[in-house]
C-alpha cells in the first residue's frame, strides 16, 4: 500500500561466513519458500474449486462422478494428492485452465513478456529520472529545483496509479488523440517471446502504460536516492576526497553515488511486491494483456487452476528477485567478502 | 497520557501551525472534506444508494459550469442518473471510514506487539521483528489483492459486495500491522533504557504498569506520525481494490468504485464521472500526506529524512 518509504533490513549480509555459503543458504531458503507457496496454492485449489462441477456440470449421475473422481485422482487422501500436485508442479504441470483449455503454466508464461516489457520500460524511466533528480535534491537541498521536485513527489505519491493512467488516457488518447489507450498494438514473435518493442506501433502502445507505472515508483526512488546520497555526503571519506582536491562532480558521482547505490539495490529488490500490485493496476487501466490482467480475468471467471498458477508464478518472481538483489548486493559490496575471510 | 507529554505535544502542534502555512491549508481542506463526508446524509441532495430514486432521463448530465447542465445536479450525473455530488459525499464517507477503521486494526495489532517486543526483548523481539520483515517485504497491496481475489473467486462477486466494508477493513488492517509494530518497538527500546523507566521498575511497578504509565505516553509522537501516513495508505489501498472490482460494489460506491464506474465513459467524452471523484481522492490523499510530513517534522525531528 505505502510506496513512500524504504523497507527491509539495512544490510542483511553483515554476519556472513563466506559469500558462497551465503549464496547457498539463500538458494536453499528460496527453494523452501517456493515449496511453501506451492502448498498454499494446493490449499487454495482445494478450498475454491470443485473440478468435477466445472467439468461435468451439476446433473451427472453419481457413478460417473465417482469414476471421474478416480480418474482425476481425487479419491485418495489429501497428503497423497499434495504429493502428486508437488510432483507435477516440479515438472511444470500446474493444471489445465478452465477458460483456455490449455496448460495454465503455458497460459501464464505467454503473458509474461507483456508484463516484463512494461516493467522494464517503467524501470528505465524511473532510473533515468530518479538518479539525477535524487542527486540534485541531495547536493543542492535548498535550491528551487530541489524544493520543486520534493513538493511534486508528495503530490506524486498521493495520486493512485490507476488515476494517473486514466488522466493520461483522457489527455493523450481521448483529447489529443496522439497515443493509443488499449492493448499492446503490433507485436513480433521471437521464438516463444512476443515483443512489442520492435514495432513503432508497439512502442506507441507502451508509452502511456510505462509512464503511468513509473509515476508511482518515481517519488519513492527520488527520496531513496536523495536519502542514500545525503548519508554518503556526510561521511569522512567524501569530505577527505573534497579536501584532497577532487572535483565536486567526481566526488558526487564516483565516490558518493557508487556507495549510495548499494542500499538502493537491496531496497529495490524489496519493492517487487509493490511493483507487481502497481503493474496489475496499470494493466487493468490500459487492458494491457499481461499477467495481472490475466489474473483478474481468471478471478472474475473463477478459473481456479489459473488463479493458483498465477500465485505460484508471482511467488517465483518474488523469490528470484529477492535472491538476486541479495546476491547483487554481495557482488557490489567489497566489504562483505573481506568479512567472509575473517 | 501524562500531563507533561500532553503539553509537549500541544506546544509542538502550535508551533507547527504557525511555522507551516501550507500544512494549515491541508488541515483545513481535510477538515472540510471530512465534515462534509460525515454530514453526507444531512447535506447530500440525493441518496446515492437508493436506486429507485434515479431517473435514466437524468443520465450523463455535465457539471454546472458546462453547457447542458441541470441545476438539480451541481456536479452532474453518472450513466444511471445518480447525482454525482451525493455519490462523492457518500463515497468519501465510505473511503474515510474504511481508511480509519483499517488503521485502527493495524494499531490494535501492531502497537501491543511492538511494545511487548521492545520491552521484553530477546527471542520474543526477534520473532516479532522477523515476522514483520517477511510480511512487509510481501507488500500490502498484493496481499490484499490476492486475499480479496480469492474471496471473490470462492464466494462470488455478490457476496464480496455485501461483505466489502468489513473485509476491506480486515484485509488492509491485518496486512499493515508491521509498520506500527516496528515504530512502537524502536521507540519502546529507546524509552525503556531511560532512567524514569528503570526507577519505576526498581520501585516495584508491574511490567504492565510501566508500559502503560511510563512508556506508552512517551512514544505517542512517532505513533501519531505513523498513523497519519498509514491512513493515506489505507485510503489509497481501498480505492485501488475497489477500482479492480475487489472492493465496494456500485450499489454502495466508494471513491474507487466511482472512478471505476466512470472509466468507460471517458471515451464518450463524459469525463466528470471519473475525474471528479478522482480529484476528491487526490485532495484527501495530498492533504493527509502533507499533514503527515509536517507532523513528522513537528513531533518527531528524529524521523525527518534529512
Amino acid at each position: 500500500m505505502t510506496a513512500d518509504r524504504p523497507r527491509g533490513p539495512g544490510n542483511p549480509l553483515q554476519a556472513l561466513d563466506a559469500p558462497l555459503a551465503f549464496i547457498g543458504r539463500r538458494a536453499a531458503e528460496a527453494v523452501l519458500v517456493m515449496l511453501a507457496i506451492a502448498v498454499i496454492a494446493f490449499a487454495v485449489k482445494g478450498a475454491l474449486g470443485d473440478p468435477l462441477r466445472e467439468i461435468m456440470g451439476e446433473a451427472v449421475p453419481e457413478t460417473q462422478r465417482a469414476e471421474l473422481r478416480h480418474r482425476l485422482g481425487l479419491d485418495v487422501p489429501w497428503p497423497t494428492q499434495l504429493a502428486r500436485y508437488l510432483g507435477h508442479a516440479a515438472q511444470g504441470d500446474l493444471g489445465q485452465s478452465y477458460i483456455y483449455k490449455r496448460s495454465t503454466l503455458e497460459v501464464v508464461l505467454a503473458k509474461f513478456p507483456a508484463s516484463f516489457e512494461l516493467v522494464l520500460a517503467a524501470s528505465l524511466i524511473v532510473l533515468l529520472i530518479s538518479l539525477p533528480a535524487g542527486i540534485h535534491c541531495a547536493v543542492k537541498p535548498r535550491s528551487l529545483g530541489a524544493r520543486l521536485i520534493l513538493g511534486l513527489s508528495v503530490i506524486g505519491i498521493s495520486v493512485p496509479v490507476f488515476l494517473t493512467g486514466i488522466i493520461l488516457i483522457s489527455i493523450f488518447s481521448v483529447w489529443l488523440g496522439w497515443l493509443p489507450a488499449f492493448g499492446r498494438g503490433e507485436t513480433v514473435h521471437i521464438g516463444f517471446w512476443e515483443t512489442g518493442l520492435l514495432t513503432l506501433d508497439g512502442l506507441k502502445h507502451l508509452l502511456l502504460p510505462a509512464v503511468t507505472l513509473s509515476s508511482i515508483m518515481l517519488p519513492l526512488f527520488i527520496r531513496l536516492v536523495r536519502g542514500a546520497m545525503l548519508d554518503q555526503l556526510g561521511t569522512d571519506y567524501v569530505r577527505t576526497a573534497r579536501a584532497k582536491g577532487a572535483s565536486r562532480l567526481r566526488v558526487w558521482l564516483h565516490h558518493a553515488l557508487r556507495n549510495a547505490l548499494l542500499p538502493l539495490v537491496a531496497i529495490a529488490g524489496l519493492q517487487i511486491g509493490n511493483m507487481l500490485a502497481f503493474t496489475l493496476l496499470t494493466e487493468t487501466v490500459f487492458q494491457w494483456p499481461g499477467m495481472g490482467f490475466l489474473f483478474l480475468e481468471a478471478v472474475t471467471r473463477a478459473d481456479v487452476p489459473l488463479i493458483t498458477t498465477y500465485l505460484v508464478a508471482v511467488g517465483f518472481l518474488f523469490v528470484v528477485t529477492n535472491t538476486l538483489a541479495d546476491v547483487v548486493s554481495l557482488w557490489l559490496d567489497p566489504r562483505i567478502s573481506l568479512e567472509g575471510r575473517r | 497520557m501524562s500531563g507533561e507529554s500532553a503539553r509537549t505535544v500541544a506546544a509542538s502542534l502550535r508551533s507547527f501551525a504557525l511555522d507551516r502555512p501550507g500544512s494549515m491549508v491541508a488541515a483545513v481542506l481535510l477538515a472540510t472534506i471530512a465534515l462534509a463526508a460525515l454530514a453526507a446524509p444531512l447535506i447530500a441532495p440525493q441518496n446515492p444508494f437508493d436506486l429507485a430514486s434515479f431517473d435514466v432521463l437524468d443520465a450523463d448530465l455535465p457539471p454546472f459550469w458546462l453547457a447542458g447542465s441541470d441545476p438539480r445536479f451541481l456536479l452532474g450525473t453518472d450513466s444511471q442518473g445518480r447525482d454525482l455530488l451525493s455519490a462523492i459525499l457518500y463515497g468519501t464517507r465510505i473511503s474515510l471510514t474504511v481508511g480509519v477503521l483499517a488503521v485502527a486494526i493495524q494499531a490494535a495489532i501492531g502497537i501491543p506487539l511492538g511494545l511487548i517486543a521492545g520491552y521484553v526483548g530477546g527471542r520474543v523481539d526477534s520473532l516479532v521483528a522477523r515476522v514483520a520483515d517477511v510480511q512487509l517485504s510481501l507488500s500490502t497491496l498484493i496481499i490484499a489483492i490476492i486475499a480479496l481475489a480469492l474471496v471473490r473467486a470462492g464466494l462470488g462477486g455478490e457476496a464480496l459486495g455485501r461483505l466489502a466494508v468489513p473485509l476491506l477493513v480486515l484485509v488492509i488492517g491485518i496486512a499493515e500491522w508491521p509498520t506500527f509494530a516496528r515504530t512502537a518497538r524502536a521507540a519502546t527500546f529507546a524509552e525503556g533504557a531511560k532512567d524514569h523507566v528503570r526507577a519505576a521498575k526498581a520501585l516495584g511497578a508491574s511490567n504492565a504498569g510501566v508500559i502503560r504509565r511510563h512508556i506508552l505516553p512517551n512514544i505517542l509522537s512517532p505513533l501519531i506520525v505513523v498513523a497519519t501516513t498509514q491512513i493515506a495508505g489505507a485510503i489509497m489501498a481501498e480505492a485501488a481494490l475497489s477500482f479492480l472490482g475487489l472492493g465496494l460494489p456500485i450499489t454502495q460506491p466508494s471513491l474507487g468504485t466511482l472512478i471505476r464506474s466512470g472509466y468507460d465513459l471517458i471515451f464518450a467524452g463524459i469525463w466528470w464521472v471519473t475525474v471528479l471523484p478522482g480529484l476528491t481522492l487526490v485532495g484527501v490523499l495530498v492533504a493527509v500526506n502533507v499533514l503527515g510530513d509536517a507532523l513528522r517534522d513537528a513531533l518527531d525531528p528524529r524521523l525527518t529524512l534529512s
